[in-house]
């Protein structure tokens, strides 16, 4: 019973930094994953790995500046901490790279209570990059509520785009 | 007359009115379309005939009777007969012949004319009649600019209001709301100012980064407003007629919803402090902040009760946003609203008996009102997203933002919900209107 466990955790580890550090493709579900990449764990702990400040514009990874959530919901989903471990990742390594966590809301609800609920987004993920390492100095959120819409349709389609937090780098290094 | 018929001479009426207005001040992009989506049979009849005008000048480029035709209309209490079933045009009380006007079941005439004076100054003179009575109520006369003719009309067709209903009218105010126009980076956003009516509009601030939540102070002097031009939200207060203004707000996190105290000394508002809203309220004279709510739930949209004593504010302690009421020097918060799946964002009548919120129910926002007394809620909105309620001085009205495609409009509704006037200001959206308290003279 202990190795399957053990090949889990090995596996889970693995897909995570493969998919923060290595793959284009979106991020997919762990279970999905166990079969292929437990061979290729070769991958170092995502704290010895090194990035440059070019990174950031050619990184899949790091290229993923948009964390998206559930209605009316403040919690990352699984899909998303893999880009939050490479920001915070290249955070740790450049201590004067500042981020700015814009948290955003669909047009449901009230404007004032959209501020708060686009606060509450951008804090979590700020809370998520600092618990990955980066530290609070580095880290900003200021919440648009949903005053800045990327589409004005009144569907679940367009309502999913705009409950978002961008992750805006104001100091690269 | 069937309510149909109505609404459609209403609508021809005051399609009429703003189609000549807009030639009038060359402003066709600027000025509102009104339409009134359903009359009321119950509406009283009246009408105001044609004013005549003496003292030789031009015919001033405003007619008074119209606009204040379209005002009482508009409110719901009133049903004016159409201009183009005036068949007699008296211009002063001995000159009415009541037969006429009782045939066409009129309750109420009103007859005037404008006396054009020297230097662009005009004084207009208007009589109110009974007319099954065939009895004065009302001769009085109201001075003004020539170029403000709209403005004398809604003064006279406040005092026609209060005469026979006997609550003040609030036709002559004014209405602040936030335009955007434009997609992604290269949205303009503005906070303008207009007539009740959506006439004369005015830009108070533009900006490239949003702009919400505007608050009237309780002398109409002044718009409390957040601004996101520093890069976060802000808290301005500013001066409307000479453009003055400053930073009341500008703490770590959200400075947002803010409400002049009825006695104009103090503003609450919502300040996150970079963790969660809460409801606080600064003394303006000293700057000096006191918090009234501490939760970790977000508090926002204080309001304040009329009497200045308690703030109504939203909060989603209990899941989802729901109405509560504290102390306005701060303690325990009761839950007020029980009914829809959320309730937000309150509008307090003047006499503090009604709460007008934006209520959600699935994916249906509308305007409802709860009366105090009773603890019943009504919807009174159609839409899908309306949002913002915002009360007429006199609590007759209620103005609220709706969405038309995949932009906003504004809407006045009569306050039981029966008369509804679509506000078109400008392209783009149109949102957040805040309904002005009484206007002074000289403002």
């Amino acid at each position: 019973m202990k190795l399957p466990i053990r090949v889990i955790l090995i596996a889970t580890i693995a897909s995570v930094t493969l998919a923060a550090c290595a793959s284009k493709t979106k991020p997919t579900p762990v279970a999905s994953d166990t079969g292929t990449q437990t061979t290729t764990t070769t991958t170092p702990p995502s704290n010895t790995g090194t990035y440059s400040v070019g990174d950031l514009d050619t990184d899949s990874c790091l290229r993923q500046r948009i964390v998206y959530f559930d209605f009316n919901m403040t919690d990352i989903k699984p899909q998303f901490q893999a880009a939050i471990s490479c920001h915070a990742k290249y955070l740790r390594q450049f201590p004067g790279a500042r981020v700015t966590l814009e948290g955003n809301a669909d047009e449901r609800g009230t404007r004032e209570y959209n501020l708060g609920l686009g606060e509450r987004r951008g804090n979590a993920v700020s809370g998520a990059l600092g618990s990955a390492g980066a530290s609070a100095s580095q880290l900003n959120t200021v919440s648009y509520g949903e005053e800045r819409p990327v589409c004005k349709e009144h569907t679940e389609d367009c309502w999913q785009k705009n409950r978002r937090v961008e992750i805006v780098y104001t100091a690269k290094q | 007359m069937t309510t149909e018929t109505f609404a459609r001479f209403a609508m021809a009426c005051l399609l009429a009115c703003s189609g000549s207005a807009a030639i009038a001040q060359g402003l066709n992009s600027d000025v509102p379309t009104i339409d009134i989506k359903n009359g009321t049979a119950t509406a009283t009849p009246i009408a105001v005939v044609p004013f005549g005008v003496e003292g030789g000048g031009l015919p001033p480029q405003t007619d008074v009777a119209d606009v204040i035709r379209a005002d009482l209309n508009r409110c719901g209490q009133f049903r004016a007969l159409p201009k183009e079933d005036i068949v007699e045009s008296p211009t002063r009380g001995e000159e009415i012949k009541f037969p006429t006007w009782n045939m066409l079941k009129q309750a109420y005439i009103v007859v005037g004319r404008d006396v054009q004076g020297a230097g662009g100054d005009v004084r207009v003179e208007f009589e109110l009649f009974d007319v099954a009575k065939q009895q004065r109520l009302q001769g009085l006369s109201i001075s003004g600019q020539a170029s403000d003719l709209r403005g004398v009309a809604h003064q006279i067709a406040d005092l026609i209001y209060e005469k026979i209903t006997g609550v003040r009218g609030a036709f002559w105010t004014r209405i602040a709301y936030v335009t955007s126009k434009g997609t992604g980076n290269n949205v303009a956003y503005a906070l303008m100012v207009a007539d009740s009516d959506g006439f004369n509009p005015q830009t108070v601030v533009n900006s490239r980064q949003p702009l919400m939540s505007p608050a009237w102070s309780p002398d109409g002097r002044k718009i409390a407003y957040v601004s996101f031009e520093r890069g976060n939200s802000s808290i301005y207060i500013q001066e409307i007629a000479t453009g003055s203004r400053e930073v009341v707000s500008a703490n770590k996190g959200i400075n947002g919803a803010p409400a002049f105290s009825p006695d104009g000394t103090k503003l609450a508002l919502a300040l996150s402090n970079g963790i969660n809203p809460d409801i606080y309220v600064m003394d303006l004279a000293s700057r000096h902040t006191t918090q009234i709510t501490k939760h970790f739930a977000i508090d926002t949209e204080p309001t304040w009760t009329p009497d200045g004593q308690k703030l109504v504010f939203t909060s989603d302690r209990s899941g989802k946003a729901q109405l509560y009421e504290t102390a306005a020097g701060g303690g325990d918060a009761t839950r007020i609203t029980f009914t829809g799946e959320s309730n937000a964002r309150a509008s307090i009548s003047y006499d503090g008996k009604k709460i007008a919120m934006a209520q959600g129910n699935g994916n249906v926002y509308r305007i409802a009102v709860l009366d105090r007394a009773t603890g019943e809620t009504k919807a009174i909105s159609t839409g899908s997203l309306d949002e913002s309620p915002s009360f007429a001085p006199n609590a007759s009205m209620i103005l609220y933002a709706a969405t038309e495609g995949s932009r906003g409009v504004l809407f006045a509704v009569s306050a039981d919900g029966r008369v509804s006037q679509r506000l078109v200001l400008a392209d783009g959206d149109v949102r957040e209107p805040a309904w002005s308290p009484y206007r002074q003279r000289g403002q």
